[in-house]
């Protein structure tokens, strides 16, 4: 003798339509797993720019090995979609004939191999002909670099600056204003510590901190990397 | 600072003896207030206990019905493949017997006819030995020349037919053996078929209890007997643990699949573009996956190999086969094209390493000989294997999805058996904790209950004779409640109906 047991009502209700507790948890579930798989659409590039400007004064021609070597890293990691270019600072960096290669990769990975060696030549060959400068200007290079990376309009932009951060400008120009950085992350590489640093590391410091206060003015984040390893974690965010 | 110390010491003792005479005469209306609150928290968990309660006793027959349903369903299955055997057997083995019959008939009436000419007929004595008898018996036999001459005669004719009596028999006895070694194989074919009978005659008796046993366990399901059901549930939960063993298996398979054609389809449908968070490259993989899959479930079910689309079991035999052939047409393709992919993947993979050993300066090696092409012949097997071998996925599926609802039941159960048993354990904790504020209240108090409690004990001594002075319960060593029942306690009833005094 079976003991007849009544649901509560709205189960009742329910089952009316076919919709028993069991089959009502199984079709929640599908639904909450339909949602958060689909989720809300993405919009945003997966693309990443990355614009290096190389530091072409007396003391970085030395470093230039180091530089290359970063940029054949680079190579390595970038996938098909995203930008590299490589530009110079020299006396008036803010120009396009500082721009030494550069290129927006193709989405086909047997063209994104072909372009990156095609890349790496012109590279090469900007590179054996480049002359140190008197002035480094800095904020001009940065400043076209940061109009070349907008244009790709990538979801990721990065400048990384292989140089001393220390500026030097010929008279006349001038580049105390503000910058527009909004979304760029600059990134100092290998700022070597020069002779007045040495005596009073407190310079280097406030170098650094004048940069740093300056991009993130400009809607920017700022970093300093001087061990190159740890460009693997930057990178791998 | 000493006096500002005192006066504050003095102020927060006034505070406290002003705040317990306050919560001495709200006493009874808070300790009510305290009491009530908890009998409703209590009440509230125990009916959402009992709700919890009734809600097992259908969840634990709808996993009784399911388990029986599915359980009716097998055995019926397994019993019609029983009688299917059985009926094979009549109808292959058995059906050919007649014919069998007027086999065997025939070859014992050859025998018995080769048989009949190989019996041996004995020379037939000759005629001449009573003549020769005669004329040997004559007197002057000896002296006759011709007597002698006949007898010479009739010795040389009888010498002649003996010799050709004794040739015919041996001619007999030869053909006689040939009749005989052409028997021998007749007798050998009589024996095999009578042996085949025996083996067929002898496998019905096993098949027949098989379905007897079968028949058994059915009966049983029918009957709902607590035995079947014990014996279903640990049925279903090897099943559900084997197939989820062989589906993770497959799906391990999938992974490698996967990883085998994400990187070429980056050359199809680009390698920057995303779906949402994911690379349209990985999601079309996956797709390809995922098609490839369930293509290999319709040919499955159109072979009625696993039955889980009622649509496709319920097809005619002509467009069920059509669907099956078209099923095997596209998981052929999408193997082709897979294999194509893992070629493509060897290639691009190749050009990377290639680039890789460029940037970091190393010298570009080129591989040889079969080195170069073992890799990508395996990769492109594998790429057109591994779609086929997904196919068979269709089989731990469906038995996962069966037993998966038996076990999900199963686990619903234990999930709502533990919620009841929490429910009531914290309407418990409720109540308790009602008494135990109504206690601490107590506590608080206790100066002026002592005091009531003293006054009380006096205006009793005044009527009753009270010795010794100290009250019976309290030297008895009673608890605080009697104490304070006698002082005027409120007292409550609990939920059971039991008195209790706060």
């Amino acid at each position: 003798m079976r003991a007849i047991i009544r649901p509560p009502l709205f189960m009742r209700r329910l089952a009316r339509f076919g919709l028993r507790p069991i089959r009502l948890a199984v079709l929640a579930a599908t639904l909450l797993a339909a949602v958060a798989l689909t989720g809300c659409p993405d919009t945003t590039s997966h693309a990443q720019a990355i614009y290096m400007l190389l530091d072409t004064s007396g003391t970085y021609q030395q470093e230039l090995d180091k530089a290359q070597a970063i940029v054949h890293w680079l190579l390595a990691r970038l996938q098909p979609g995203d930008s590299l270019a490589v530009g110079r600072i020299d006396t008036a960096s803010f120009s396009e004939k500082d721009l030494l290669a550069k290129v927006t990769f193709d989405s086909r990975p047997s063209t994104v191999n072909d372009q990156k060696r095609a890349f790496l030549s012109a590279l090469r060959a900007a590179v054996v002909n480049l002359n140190g400068s008197p002035y480094t200007d800095i904020t001009g290079g940065i400043l076209q670099a940061a109009e070349f990376i907008d244009e790709t309009g990538a979801g990721r932009k990065t400048i990384l600056v292989f140089s001393d951060m220390q500026e030097e400008l010929k008279p006349g120009y001038e580049r105390d204003f503000p910058m527009d950085l909004a979304g760029i992350r600059v990134v100092a590489l290998n700022v070597t510590k020069l002779r007045n640093d040495q005596i009073d590391p407190r310079k280097y410091q406030q170098r650094l901190e004048e940069w740093r206060a300056r991009v993130e003015q400009g809607g920017g984040s700022f970093l300093v990397v001087n061990d190159l390893e740890r460009l693997e974690r930057i990178f791998g965010e | 600072m000493n006096f500002l110390q005192d006066y504050t010491a003095i102020s927060l003792l006034v505070g406290a003896a002003l705040l317990m005479v306050a919560l001495y005469f709200g006493r009874h209306p808070a300790q009510h207030a305290i009491i009530s609150a908890s009998r409703v928290a209590h009440n509230a968990l125990r009916l959402s206990a009992r709700a919890v309660k009734s809600t097992e006793a259908l969840l634990r027959q709808r996993n009784r019905d399911v388990l029986l349903a599915r359980g009716e369903l097998e055995a019926e299955t397994e019993l019609e493949r029983e009688f299917q055997r059985i009926q094979t057997i009549l109808s292959r083995d058995l059906a050919g017997f007649p014919a069998l019959q007027r086999k065997i008939a025939d070859l014992v009436e050859r025998v018995d006819v080769d048989y009949q000419s190989t019996v041996d007929v004995p020379p037939a004595p000759t005629a001449w030995i009573k003549a020769v008898e005669t004329v040997a018996g004559l007197e002057d036999c000896a002296k006759d020349r011709m007597a002698g001459n006949v007898l010479g005669e009739i010795h040389k004719t009888l010498k002649r037919q003996q010799k050709e009596v004794l040739d015919d028999y041996r001619k007999q006895s030869a053909r006689r053996h040939a009749l005989l070694h052409r028997m021998a194989p007749r007798w050998r074919e009589l024996s095999g078929y009578l042996r085949d009978v025996g083996r067929t005659v002898a496998g019905l008796p096993e098949r027949a209890a098989m379905a007897d046993r079968r028949m058994e366990e059915y009966e049983q399901i029918r009957r709902q007997s607590d035995k079947s059901l014990h014996k279903l549930s640990s049925s279903a939960m090897t099943q559900f643990f084997i197939s989820l063993l062989v589906l993770l298996i497959a799906m391990g398979g999938a992974v490698i699949n996967f990883n085998l054609i994400a990187l070429p389809m980056s050359e199809m449908v680009g390698g920057g573009s995303y779906l949402g968070p994911f690379k349209t490259s990985n999601v079309a993989a996956m797709v390809i996956i995922l098609v490839e899959a369930a293509m290999g479930l319709f040919l499955m079910e159109a072979l009625r190999i696993t039955r889980l689309f009622p649509l496709i079991t319920m097809m005619d035999d002509r467009m069920r086969r059509r669907l099956g052939w078209i099923a095997f047409a596209l998981l052929l393709t999408l193997a082709g094209v897979e294999s194509a992919l893992a070629f493509m993947r060897d290639r691009i993979a190749a050009d990377n390493e290639a680039l890789r050993q460029t940037l970091s300066g190393a010298e570009h090696l080129v591989r040889t000989g079969a080195y170069a092409w073992i890799p990508t012949a395996g990769q492109m097997v594998l790429g057109f294997i591994l779609p086929f071998a997904l196919t068979f996925v269709a089989i731990p599926l469906e038995s996962f999805i069966h037993s998966a609802r038996t076990v999900t039941g199963m686990i619903l159960l234990g999930l709502v058996q533990i919620t009841a048993w929490l429910l009531r354990v914290l309407g418990s904790l409720c109540l308790t904790l009602g008494k135990l504020t109504v206690a601490l209240y107590d506590v608080l108090i206790f100066f002026p209950l002592w005091i009531e409690c003293r006054l009380l004990v006096c205006k009793e001594s005044r009527y009753v004779r009270i010795e010794p002075a100290v009250p019976a319960s309290i030297s008895e060593g009673d608890d605080q409640h009697d104490v304070f029942e006698t002082c005027g306690a409120p007292s409550l009833t609990d939920s059971d109906g039991a008195t209790k005094s706060a």
